[in-house]
């Protein structure tokens, strides 16, 4: 299949041909979940962080992702009315605004990004994995919805290391809770075959995800592993992990990338492909959906590539080398959610980005602290001061909100990014060691 | 009975909660070579186990509002609560350097992540996320729970360079049923007759409790219910309330003195939640992991940091609470930017509406200075009652 670059709707956004097959995917999914009232499918809502979709579908549920509803919400530019919706309702201005906008999403109707309502869940599957919030999220939902709840603990790796007593903990809750409640709603009787099968099929296509994300390593880059990342990221940490589309989808974007990696091309921004990579960089910390595009303009208006990010880890490390594994498949479930970017404790994290600058070769760190999530955020300034100490690179903070405009100020982020390339500009010409 | 007056006994405790270089802790452990000190966050731990090891317990709640934070607030953007920022501006203070080893219990993922910044700022300082388990089955949380345990257990061996048997826990198990108990007579006579033992005073007595020897502290409690009944106070014409939403960011002494200014007799409440997390005595006999690991899973305190995997018992706790103290209505405090009290709170204002108990809601930090409006409200909420109650 020849990867080519395809013009989108609206007309001034160009998009990879993967990205169109991405949304088209999305879509698809979409459509699946607003129509499960009349094609009785049974839906599961759960979390991307930890979430088990292979074991969802062998009991035919259809997965429904509040967190990505809630950014689906923000990109629309909805995001804003139903986080004042949930406030105006109760909700206190301090807390996630994912929660606020899928809450006030809900009282304005249900509609998802297809203008169609998406159907209640039948089960609230709460795979509770590297965020506190998820635990009083679904706590809101169940009020709500009144339907069966199944808690799947991941415990936190603080010490860098998954125990014996962390496996056995996951896995006796996978056999004795959250595999009977499913097969309990869904009323298919579980085969632990079907799940090997689906495991497989994860592998494939994670190694390819591993390919593409690993491609930020070459000069200049072939990817943008933050805004590009999150279309990248999307099937694999939604509804897509298990299935052929998935792994069609990755080999799709694979040869996309050889493609414009041979070609010594860069990424492909909404504006067009990237001209030269000036900077480097790896991002710690989510996006912000509510300017997404104005946000990412930003970076390649200066000729900024992002190489690697740890966003695109909150579904899964595949490339610190896990790959689900068929023969071994509920201690294999429990290491993936184990092994999630927000469950790893604060010093795993600075390794890890310490890597990437280096391994990527990288000119310095940038973290996008967000207001909403202290998973991520608690922290991150000493993350900043301590890989900025060990790679010897410069790093810089700004902060934004995942989907709430009214955290989005756009010429305080412009300007603390321009002064970053200044700063970036000044080490490399040796004015930086002086100062 | 030491047979010490109220204000002496309160006196003693405010001196304790005002020292922010943990003296008398510090005095304990110079006290005999060898001993160590363990400190912990909000909100529970097994203190037993440590006690089983020899060394002492220390409840570290922040830095209050007598704390100035100056190192502690470069390492928070502005959005994440005060305790963890105070709790560093302890750390590299030197206030907490002679602590042997510190714990951060599951609550929240600031507190969560606070316990990588420990490794990474005192890492000669044994640190450790004190995981507990979110689901209540004895095979399945509990043996979680019981692993968990026994791998501080074994922390605890080599920071103290002894075995700990199970009689030296389950000793320290009948320490602590004592402790509970005499806390548990101090918010019974409370809740009966709270002109005689306010908040603000019961606060401070708890408060003592962690930095004190628990041997200490019970007689301490005793002492003081022992001259606060004997102490004739005037009655006045307060409504009974309580309060909710303090389990882990401490409120100032000033807050809770305001509220009871404002007309409140706060009944029950949730600060220093450990001492009181495990409800009724843990068994003595048998095995004490395993006593302590069901006293955990089955009769232990709901709050925000806890899932509630029944629907139905969601927020009941606070409905009992109202009902066994005979209060009239509750507050709401929570910390500012508090995610598990923040997002628990609508949940529960919801249950007291449909059980027709009437609340009110405002948030504080561990240094809010500024008690005016705190109190206007309260005291707004208070003749409600009174009007309410006389309709």
């Amino acid at each position: 299949m020849r990867p080519s670059v395809v013009k989108a709707q609206p007309t001034d956004v160009l998009k990879d041909a993967s990205m169109i097959k991405q949304k088209q995917m999305m879509a698809e999914h979409y459509e699946r979940l607003s129509s499960a009232p009349e094609t009785d499918a049974k839906v599961a809502s759960t979390f991307v962080p930890g979430n088990l979709n292979e074991l969802l579908m062998c009991f035919d549920l259809v997965n429904n992702l509040p967190e990505v509803n809630a950014i689906q919400s923000g990109l629309r530019k909805q995001s804003g009315q139903y986080i004042m919706e949930a406030e105006r309702a109760g909700h206190s201005e301090d807390v996630c605004t994912y929660v606020k906008s899928d809450i006030g999403m809900m009282m304005k109707g249900n509609i998802g990004p297809n203008g169609k309502k998406l159907p209640d869940p039948d089960v609230l599957l709460l795979s509770y994995t590297g965020c506190f919030t998820f635990l009083k999220w679904f706590e809101l939902l169940r009020e709500q919805y009144k339907c069966p709840t199944i808690f799947l603990q991941t415990p936190y790796m603080a010490d860098g290391k998954v125990t014996p007593n962390m496996i056995q903990y996951m896995v006796k809750q996978l056999k004795e809770d959250v595999i009977p409640t499913l097969e309990q709603v869904s009323g298919v009787k579980f085969d632990i075959d079907r799940l090997r099968e689906y495991l497989k099929k994860s592998a494939q296509a994670e190694d390819d995800l591993v390919y593409i994300l690993q491609t930020g390593k070459n000069k200049p880059s072939p990817i943008d592993a933050y805004f590009g990342g999150i279309y990248y990221i999307g099937p694999i940490f939604g509804a897509f992990r298990g299935t052929d589309d998935a792994i069609d989808y990755y080999r799709f974007l694979r040869e996309e990338v050889d493609q414009r990696m041979l070609k010594g091309l860069g990424p492909v921004t909404p504006d067009g492909p990237m001209d030269e990579e000036k900077y480097r960089l790896v991002v710690e910390g989510p996006p912000n959906y509510t300017s997404f595009r104005q946000f990412w303009k930003m970076f390649y208006e200066e000729g900024a590539t992002v190489v690697a990010s740890s966003y695109t880890k909150v579904g899964g490390t595949y490339d610190y080398g896990f790959r689900h594994d068929p023969d071994r498949p509920l201690e294999s479930l429990a290491e993936y959610c184990l092994g999630v970017y927000t469950n790893r404790s604060l010093p795993m994290r600075i390794d890890m980005l310490t890597d990437y600058i280096n391994e990527y070769e990288a000119d310095g760190l940038l973290i996008n602290s967000i207001k909403s999530c202290n998973s991520f955020s608690a922290g991150q300034l000493l993350i900043m001061r301590e890989v900025e100490k060990r790679t010897g690179k410069p790093a810089a903070f700004i902060e934004t909100d995942l989907v709430d405009p009214r955290y989005f100020s756009a010429a305080n982020v412009k300007n603390r990014l321009e002064s970053y390339f200044q700063m970036v500009e000044q080490k490399r010409s040796g004015k930086g060691a002086a100062a | 009975m030491t047979g010490k007056s109220v204000s002496e006994i309160v006196a003693r405790c405010e001196e304790l909660y005002e020292d922010l270089n943990f003296t008398a802790a510090r005095e304990w452990k110079d006290a005999e070579p060898g001993r160590k000190v363990i400190g912990y966050m909000p909100v529970y731990v097994p203190r037993e186990l440590i006690h089983a090891a020899g060394m002492l317990p220390m409840g570290i709640m922040g830095g209050g509002d007598n704390l100035e934070v100056i190192h502690g607030d470069a390492y928070y953007q502005s959005y994440i609560c005060r305790i963890p920022r105070s709790t560093i501006e302890l750390g590299v203070s030197g206030r907490v350097d002679f602590v042997d080893g510190m714990l951060f219990p599951s609550i929240c993922d600031v507190i969560r992540n606070l316990s990588g910044m420990w490794k990474m700022l005192f890492p000669d300082v044994y640190s450790k996320y004190f995981d507990v388990p979110q689901t209540y089955k004895d095979e399945i949380g509990g043996v979680f729970y019981t692993g968990e345990m026994r791998e501080f257990l074994y922390d605890l061996e080599n920071i103290g360079g002894r075995k700990i048997s199970d009689d030296d826990i389950r000793a320290s198990i009948e320490v602590y049923n004592e402790n509970r108990r005499a806390i548990g007579e101090l918010y019974a006579l409370r809740a009966a007759q709270p002109w005689k033992a306010p908040a603000s005073e019961a606060y401070l007595i708890m408060r003592a409790g962690l930095v004190i020897p628990v041997e200490e502290h019970t007689v301490l409690v005793r002492d003081y219910i022992a001259a606060a009944t004997a102490e004739d106070r005037p009655i006045k014409d307060n409504s009974r309330v309580v309060l909710t939403g303090m389990f882990c960011e401490q409120p100032p002494l000033n807050l809770i003195k305001s509220l009871e200014l404002s007309g409140c007799y706060i009944v029950d409440d949730d600060f220093v939640l450990i001492s009181r997390w495990l409800l009724g005595d843990v068994p003595s006999d048998g095995d004490p992991m395993h006593n302590l690991s069901q006293a955990f899973l089955h009769s232990s305190m709901s709050t925000a940091a806890k899932y509630e995997p029944d629907q139905a018992e969601k927020g009941q706790f606070l409905v009992r609470a109202v009902r066994d103290t005979g209060a009239e209505g509750v507050i709401f405090a929570s910390t500012s930017f508090c995610d598990p009290a923040l997002l628990d709170r609508p949940i529960l204002q919801n249950v007291l509406k449909e059980a027709n108990v009437p609340f009110i809601a405002f948030k504080y930090a561990e240094n809010s200075g500024q008690m005016q409006p705190i109190r206007e409200q309260a005291g707004t909420f208070v003749d409600s009652i009174k009007l309410w109650s006389a309709a």
